[in-house]
């Protein structure tokens, strides 16, 4: 049976071969889920707070699966729950089809390793490890058989009497395994249990606890932030934020094809772009056109989210866009090159190194462009921030209130806004996104009375009217506009956007 | 002269030597000679075949015995219902529970005993009790804190750790909060066990009485009698010496958690 326990190189392969499928399929046939969750939610009484929404997840007996997400999304809450330190505010929580829900702690045939190890400084290793097994008023010599076989799985034979202090943080971790192993739970929790531990030694640890997945046949929950330990360790990945699912998929999945923007970004470096389908197979975003694999009706609204790596540099007349090399950076196995193309970024991988400066073109092959429905056709687009502190596009001012758009904002005399905490705010730091409905904008001949100018690139009729993408000169933005008039393909405009239908948001 | 860092401990090497060392040397000359300046153990002996020296060792140290587990009786619950209680406003009522050591202590025990006076009618039916009582009152926060600190300080994951690991609230409290614990315990018994060998003041005010080992002393001094004085107090030392390296001896060189205000 193959897993995926040897490579964590996410650098350069993209499309890492689908092994694992067919191996996992084997590798679970026939078991029934052993714990399920059903429409769990979390909230806080003192603050109201959701801290997991509406949970719905199946674990077959002997999977490896990881909650992903970054810090405050839910993950450790849900884990708790498992283990029975929180109780849902809703929702049920079976254990073999039983429900668990309420019960204490220490009544689940559930074992966890904590954090920060939580390893009792009063005990020495062995009493550490014979706890569990003392509460369950075992024999004393199967108890010191037990423990000792998990010692040696462990691969801390001989450290019985060591006390918990005198153990680095890589043994102590061992030590934390062992003690919940040996009650041979159902079901291992384990909390960020790496967090704490060196690159290198991490990796290692990596490795020890899938292959102990996999000789111990015990179904694993990991709690991580770490996406690459995920990919690498996990038969199952759950990426959570803000207390929902995200996504529940295999690493090659959540990597491959990406549910939505959020898990695009959080798993592994991506492009992310905005754009619409322009025909079958066919696709515009970044001001250029690009052919796809994903069969999208056309007119729909979608993000296409690229891997740096299947980004490709040309030279400027085969690339289906062009852009500007502002940084290269050597990161060892290859180089990561940073382009402007107008107002979009686009990050690549290359084994080859290239200049700043550099005029390129930019190509990517159509299984290099994933495609994501996105719910409407809404333009986002960056708006500058000048030295008085206004906010401006193409030059032109907006008559918006940058101080409203900051928490405890206020403007002072010198023109400078300060936040909440009284410091001056970073013009060049503040990325500020602006976003206005394709109803929302204009068309017109008179191209100076808009806030842009650009040519009609693309005409879909959508039924009631039509929808027009707009490419701007040198901003490299498409705009999508609908109209009820039929203009002609080519035509150059001026698009109309009144500041007050915009809404404006502070980008981290 | 270049000024160096050594010369800051100058003055608290003279102190050392004049207050401490010195007193010390003293001490053992006193106790380890007779009216004529002659070597003796005769002061030693005498401690030990004196029925009267004797008996207020005996008897000093039932009252500190007594006085510091009524203590820990009384402060392990509390400073454990405080440490793990969800109150918001938990130093403040630490703070209650300390605030009389900021009063007058002879208006605390004046106060005390005009109580007791009221309930008992006569301070000398219950001597032994009413000492306890008094020496209780005055000591309790030098218990509760350093209790109080050890349990808030314990880390929550290892009560979850053993209630993962099949233990109920009850078997989690005894295996792991206890043991745990046990820091704050000592060093609150430290703190009350050996001042209520010597407090005199309690007993003194209660009873106009010298039968503790603080006011035997004070009595030989007040007699003149510095030998037989000084030997007390080098055997309460002693006593001392003995007590804290008993109860060192069990520690893992956890921090103590002592917060005194």
């Amino acid at each position: 049976m193959e897993k995926n326990s040897g490579s964590t190189n996410l650098g350069g392969n993209a499309n890492r071969s689908g092994s694992i499928n067919s191996s996992d399929g084997a590798n679970l046939s026939g078991s029934a889920n052993i714990i399920e969750l059903k429409h769990v939610t979390k909230r806080y009484d003192d603050n109201g707070f959701v801290a997991v929404n509406d949970f719905n997840l199946e674990v077959k007996r002997g999977e490896f699966v990881t909650f992903l997400g970054p810090s405050g999304c839910g993950k450790t809450t849900t884990l708790r729950m498992i283990a029975g330190f929180d109780i849902p505010t809703s929702g049920e929580i079976l254990l073999n089809g039983k429900s668990i829900t309420s019960l204490p702690p220490y009544e689940r045939p559930i074992n966890t390793v904590f954090q920060r190890y939580a390893l009792f400084p009063h005990m020495n290793i062995f009493d550490n490890i014979a706890f569990g097994l003392r509460q369950k008023k075992m024999a004393k010599d199967v108890i010191e058989h037990k423990v000792k076989r998990m010692l040696t799985l462990v691969d801390l034979e001989g450290f019985e009497n060591r006390s918990v202090a005198t153990l680095s943080g890589g043994q102590q971790q061992r030590i934390a395994i062992a003690r919940a192993l040996v009650n041979e739970p159902e079901i291992l929790l384990l909390d960020e249990p790496l967090g704490a531990l060196d690159l290198k030694m991490r990796q290692e640890m990596q490795i020890e606890l899938k292959a102990m997945h996999d000789k111990l046949g015990i179904t694993f929950i990991y709690v991580t932030h770490d996406q690459e330990e995920a990919l690498t360790m996990s038969d199952k990945i759950v990426v959570m934020s803000e207390g929902q699912i995200q996504q529940i998929g295999t690493p090659e999945d959540v990597y491959n094809e990406p549910k939505n923007a959020f898990v695009a970004d959080f798993i592994g470096e991506s492009n992310i772009f905005s754009g619409i389908m322009t025909g079958k197979l066919r696709t515009r975003f970044c001001g250029g056109e690009f052919v796809c694999v994903d069969d999208v009706p056309e007119g729909t609204h979608i993000t296409a989210v690229i891997r740096p790596e299947d980004v490709e540099l040309t030279t400027p007349e085969q690339g289906m866009i062009r852009a500007v090399v502002t940084s290269v950076i050597f990161k060892g196995m290859h180089y990561e090159i940073t382009m402007q193309s107008g107002k979009n970024e686009i990050v690549a991988r290359s084994t080859r190194a290239a200049n700043v400066g550099d005029r390129v073109g930019i190509r990517v092959e159509p299984d290099g462009i994933h495609i994501m429905i996105a719910e409407d056709h809404t333009n986002t687009f960056l708006v500058d921030i000048n030295k008085d502190y206004r906010l401006e596009y193409n030059g032109k001012l907006l008559h918006a209130s940058l101080t409203k758009l900051i928490k405890g904002g206020k403007r002072q005399e010198d023109g400078s806004i300060v936040d909440g905490n009284g410091e001056v705010i970073d013009i060049n730091r503040l990325r500020i996104q602006a976003s206005i409905q394709p109803e929302d904008i204009e068309m017109t001949d008179n191209q100076e009375e808009g806030l842009v100018q650009g040519n009609i690139s693309n005409l879909i009729y959508l039924g009631e009217h039509y929808l027009y993408i707009i490419h701007t000169d040198d901003l490299e933005q498409d705009f999508a506009v609908y109209d009820e008039d039929l203009w002609n393909m080519g035509d150059r405009v001026g698009l109309i956007m009144p500041t007050e239908k915009m809404t404006f948001t502070i980008k981290k | 002269m270049r000024f160096s860092r050594k010369n800051l401990g100058i003055p608290y090497a003279v102190f050392l030597l004049l207050f401490v060392l010195m007193p010390l040397a003293v001490l053992f000359y006193y106790a380890f000679t007779n009216g004529s300046g002659q070597f003796t153990l005769m002061n030693f002996i005498g401690f030990f075949t004196n029925p009267n020296t004797l008996g207020t060792l005996v008897y000093s140290f039932a009252v500190a015995f007594v006085t510091t587990v009524v203590c820990v009786l009384l402060a392990y619950p509390l400073a454990y219902i405080l440490a793990s209680s969800k109150i918001r406003a938990k130093s403040a009522v630490v703070m209650l529970f300390v605030l009389p050591m900021w009063i007058n202590f002879s208006l605390r025990i004046t106060a005390l005993k005009e109580v007791l006076i009221f309930i008992e009618g006569n301070l000398a039916m219950y001597p032994f009790t009413n000492t306890v009582i008094g020496m209780t009152y005055d000591f309790l926060p030098f218990m509760i804190l350093p209790i109080y600190t050890s349990i808030s300080r314990l880390d929550h994951s290892l009560l979850e750790a053993a209630q993962d690991l099949g233990a109920n609230e009850r078997e989690a409290f005894f295996k792991v909060t206890l043991p745990l614990s046990m820091p704050g315990v000592m060093s609150g018994v430290s703190m009350v066990f050996l001042p209520a060998m010597t407090n005199y003041v309690v007993l003194d005010m209660l009873y106009n009485s010298t039968y503790i080992m603080g006011s035997l002393i004070g009595s030989y001094f007040a007699a003149y009698y510095w030998h037989g004085g000084s030997m007390i107090a080098l055997i309460l030392l002693l006593i001392i010496c003995i007590f804290t390296l008993l109860t060192d001896s069990d520690e893992t060189g956890d921090v103590r958690g002592g917060t005194i205000l």
